[in-house]
């Protein structure tokens, strides 16, 4: 091989690939004592960065439930599949782009989104849903604005151009977000079961095909960065940052749906995180194969590029497919019609190794399974989590139940999102039933009377306060939001953004929140099918809140049984389902954070047996037909829910059998709301006891106010400042 | 009623359009490559449905009017053959001058995606026979550039003549400031050739074309295609 054109590997060098001493010790041992080239080195770098490798976080994710007799395909492909009936497969997927969204918010959030459609659509689905999960920091800090701004309208500038609607998702705002905020994209699609495609290489000699965008200088080492912490400085590292075309991918959408329907592919994967290197080596590695690239094939944007900056790339619109043998032509002409690149840059070898060819020479010969399947996994040390003291709600100010309400309605995390979600298609390929704003998106399976539900959750504040808790929460949470609109939760996706995991009471975080989804899981058979890990998520040493974002999708087998949470007709009755004898739960609501100005206690119990015994309870209700609205009462608890009910259904309520700032607006978990017609109330609260769930009524829908207790909030009122906090923010000058 | 739905790379409410139209006709649609020369010779709609042709690059439309295709549909619409150009399609025919006017960036400068209210405000044309002028229908926008803008004297033409399709205005039919997402001027949502054959408009009629997704108010123009064209 042929070194000359390489230096010697400096220590320097390998501080600046991200790798420890160890780790270059091992690299020494996989090259079975020789040093390797700086292209050797930049492939060990990506390969065994957090990012790809999930070497912290490896040994946990593997105590994850992943089965179930729906779930075609767990983690370990590019995306999760499960079976949804009718030989049809949902193929769904959340993953992380919170580093470069945060140095270049715009197209860190455009590639995001670019990024995760392509993980769903190489394997053979159709995208028919994009949701997302943002975290921005304090509203008053003075980057707040302009990130919040460039993400929105990256994942509008992006989603919206390749018609994929954007149905929903979720935004936080918290102080410990203010150097790190958090960009999630997720992506839901349609296969047909017997047209899935994976990444496993195979067939020595198969041709070995680059499509899509040509490759350029962008995003090298992007899969390092996103594995190390920020700093004042990190603003340099707006190079590392991708540039997406979304008219590319959309053509890339379409090329690859109309080779997948031929006979062409023997497999296929995105260039992600690490571009050209982890796709090669992922495809090589899972298929016991070899592989041989003549780098000089590879299309380039730019004249003069190393072999080097070719395979750490990140360029964005890139897919790496091997093609059975005798279908290049075939191909060519679909790509050609598309007006995107293809190139044939090699053919997969029996050797088991990657070697790369540059001017003739051999640049790169590397054993493929030391590298990526024998990759670093630590067992870093972790402190359990120290308990918090429960708060009881004596010890919590009372304040008056309508001012606490207009403070509730009006806070950065509960006011109305319109001002974001009305900038991303949610309507595009005219599938969405229900639109952004309540409960769970639902997208109809198209041509069909069924439908997805899908959700996305996490309470941040709960995870920090009890990691465990937290994590059981946020899987709970999802569920419910998809049993209120009436479908069957089915799987999840995970997102698991943590801080620095060598840091102990850090690493107990990531330990304890995966116990807890884990636990949910199995409670409520909604297995993990796939997810990404997002480490380092710290500025100057301060974390961010733990934030495992979870995406939950159900399937609902008959459109006609969705419901919404807008009340619908005057003097139906309100049932509130699934509030125990001892309910009113305060600490970590964000009663106590927004009304007391307080961020403490632990945070509410999931009781896992009772979250499903009542979620199963009202779904079967709503597919009775008996329920004319529902909602899950979560962040604000219950008069908050209550008046988004009235507000999206344009009628009040008059409530009664409910007092006190704990009952109004405790936080405790597992609780619906439901309405049905005053005639049928006796007979379902009837119902609901032998079921021996916990269910009253607690009032009627009607009038123009919230009326409790004597007193009246207008829903206008309401309406201004839960509509207005978002684009009144938005618009003032910072 | 023969249709057919013109493609370009970048559309994305191809399907959607020929969803609504199947519908209303029953028959399959003609998808139409843009590359191509010829279009069937009984058609009787040509759609240029929404989408980012040539991803918006250069301006919104600009590309895809220069498309080989688009010479043939503009020799069918001077035969009269009926154009319903929706979103970005109504951008393309601007451009191609199939019809005055360009459609400017939002007066707000951001994509708007929500639901709108229309008057009608008129239904002598194939496209709006099923309408009443004055009616009040709830379709959907999705769009950062559909802020119509034509000179004083276009503008004073197609009000002369009635050539305003639709306009934006509020949920009782109040055509205000208020109720105008983009800045069009005079709340303009959909104007006509003088001939009335050729619609173009930013709403999408074919997203509230079904009671399961919210509503169906779109519908009475595939509807009224149908009847008037069968």
């Amino acid at each position: 091989m042929n070194h000359s054109s390489s230096k010697r590997i400096t220590p320097e060098d390998i501080k600046t690939h991200g790798l420890s001493e160890d780790e270059y010790k091992k690299v020494l041992e996989v090259l079975g004592g020789r040093e390797p080239n700086m292209v050797e080195l930049g492939i060990f770098s990506v390969m065994w960065s957090e990012h790809c490798s999930y070497k912290s976080s490896k040994k946990w994710l593997k105590t994850l439930p992943t089965t179930a007799p729906w779930v075609i395909c767990g983690p370990g492909e590019n995306a999760g599949v499960i079976d949804i009936g009718d030989g049809l497969a949902a193929i769904f997927k959340m993953e992380s782009h919170n580093h470069p969204s945060f140095i270049e918010p715009y197209q860190g959030a455009a590639t995001g989104v670019g990024g995760i459609l392509r993980d769903v659509f190489t394997m053979g689905a159709r995208p028919i849903a994009n949701m997302n999960a943002l975290r921005f920091g304090d509203p008053k800090h003075p980057k707040t604005k302009h990130l919040v701004s460039g993400v929105v309208a990256g994942i509008s500038g992006y989603g919206n151009c390749v018609g994929v609607p954007t149905v929903g998702g979720e935004v936080n705002f918290h102080s410990s977000y203010n150097g790190n905020i958090l960009v999630n994209a997720m992506t839901v699609g349609l296969a047909q079961q017997d047209k899935i495609f994976y990444s496993a290489a195979a067939g020595a000699g198969n041709p070995v095909v680059y499509v899509g965008s040509k490759t350029g200088r962008d995003g090298i080492h992007g899969a390092t960065m996103a594995s190390a912490e920020f700093d004042a400085n990190s603003d340099e590292k707006r190079p590392t940052v991708q540039v997406g075309d979304p008219f590319t991918e959309k053509l890339l959408i379409e090329a690859c749906m109309e080779l997948m329907a031929t006979d062409a592919i023997q497999s296929i994967q995105d260039m992600g995180a690490a571009g050209l290197t982890s796709s090669s080596f992922e495809m090589a590695s899972k298929g016991g194969m070899g592989v041989e690239l003549n780098m000089n094939a590879v299309p380039q944007r730019e004249e003069g590029m190393t072999p080097y900056e070719m395979m750490l790339s990140e360029s964005q619109e890139r897919m790496l497919i091997i093609l059975k043998p005798g279908k290049e032509d075939l191909a060519r002409k679909i790509f050609e019609k598309w007006e995107l690149d293809f190139a044939v840059i090699g053919h997969l070898t029996d050797t088991g190794r990657m070697v790369l060819k540059f001017n003739g020479e051999t640049v790169c010969d590397l054993p493929i399974d030391p590298l990526a399947q024998a990759s670093p996994e630590y067992d870093r040390p972790w402190l359990a989590s120290t308990k918090l003291p429960v708060i009881a709600a004596g010890d919590v100010k009372n304040v008056p139940w309508r001012d606490a309400l207009k403070t509730l309605m009006s806070c950065p995390d509960i006011a109305s999102r319109r001002w974001v979600w009305e900038q991303y298609d949610h309507m595009v390929m005219t599938d969405t039933a229900q639109r952004p704003g309540g409960d769970a998106a639902v997208v109809r399976i198209h041509g069909s009377n069924r439908a997805l539900a899908i959700s996305t959750d996490c309470t941040p504040r709960y995870v920090k306060a009890d990691p465990h808790e937290g994590g059981k929460q946020a899987v709970a949470e999802t569920w419910r939001n998809i049993t209120a609109v009436g479908a069957r939760p089915l799987a999840i996706t995970d997102n698991l953004n943590f801080g620095n995991p060598q840091k102990p009471e850090i690493m107990g975080q990531i330990v304890e929140a995966i116990q807890g989804i884990g636990d949910a899981c199995i409670a409520l058979d909604y297995p993990v099918i796939s997810g990404n890990v997002s480490l380092y998520n710290e500025t100057d040493g301060t974390p961010i809140l733990p934030t495992p974002a979870i995406g939950g999708v159900g399937l609902l087998d008959n459109l006609d049984h969705m419901t919404t949470l807008a009340f619908k007709a005057e003097g139906e009755a309100i049932l509130l389902v699934g509030e125990k004898e001892d309910a009113g739960w305060l600490g970590q609501s964000l009663y106590l954070r927004e009304v007391c100005g307080e961020e403490k206690g632990a945070p509410p119990p999931v009781d896992l047996a009772h979250e499903r015994k009542v979620g199963d309870f009202v779904r079967g209700l709503i597919h009775s037909g008996k329920v004319t609205a529902c909602h899950d009462l979560s962040d604000g608890g219950l008069v908050v829910a209550l008046t988004e009910m009235a507000l999206a259904g344009k009628l009040g309520c008059r409530l009664e059998n409910v007092a006190g700032h704990a009952a109004l607006f405790g936080e405790d978990q597992g609780r619906y709301i439901v309405t049905v017609k005053a005639s049928d109330a006796i007979a379902i609260l009837q119902a609901m006891k032998d079921a021996g769930l916990p269910a009253k009524q607690i009032g009627a829908v009607g009038g123009s106010t919230i009326f409790l207790a004597g007193e009246s909030v207008e829903l206008d009122a309401l309406r201004k400042l839960h509509e207005g906090w978002f684009p009144t923010y938005m618009a003032t000058a910072s | 009623m023969r249709a057919g739905v013109i493609v370009f790379p970048g559309s994305n409410c191809d399907r959607d359009i020929a969803v609504a139209l199947e519908q209303s006709t029953g028959k399959p649609t003609t998808m139409i490559w843009h590359q191509d020369t010829d279009l069937p010779s009984d058609l009787d709609l040509i759609a240029v449905p929404g989408g980012f042709s040539y991803g918006d690059y250069l301006r919104c439309g600009a590309m895809a009017a220069h498309s080989p295709i688009m010479r043939e549909v503009k020799r069918r619409a001077d035969q009269g053959t009926r154009v319903l150009a929706v979103c970005n399609g109504f951008q393309v025919i601007t451009e191609a001058g199939l019809l005055p006017g360009v459609l400017m960036r939002n007066k707000d400068l951001r994509f708007i995606c929500r639901d709108v209210h229309l008057k009608v405000e008129d239904s002598q044309s194939a496209f709006t026979a099923k309408y009443k002028v004055g009616d009040v229908i709830r379709v959907p926008i999705a769009h950062a550039e559909g802020n119509y803008f034509a000179d004083a004297e276009i503008l004073k033409e197609l009000e002369s003549e009635g050539r305003v399709a639709f306009r934006y205005c509020n949920d009782e039919g109040e055509v205000t400031d208020a109720a105008n997402p983009n800045g069009s001027r005079n709340n303009i949502a959909g104007i006509f050739n003088k001939s009335r054959t050729v619609l173009g408009m930013m709403p999408h009629p074919e997203r509230l074309a079904d009671k399961k997704l919210g509503g169906n108010d779109g519908r009475a123009m595939f509807d009224a295609l149908v009847e008037t064209l069968a």
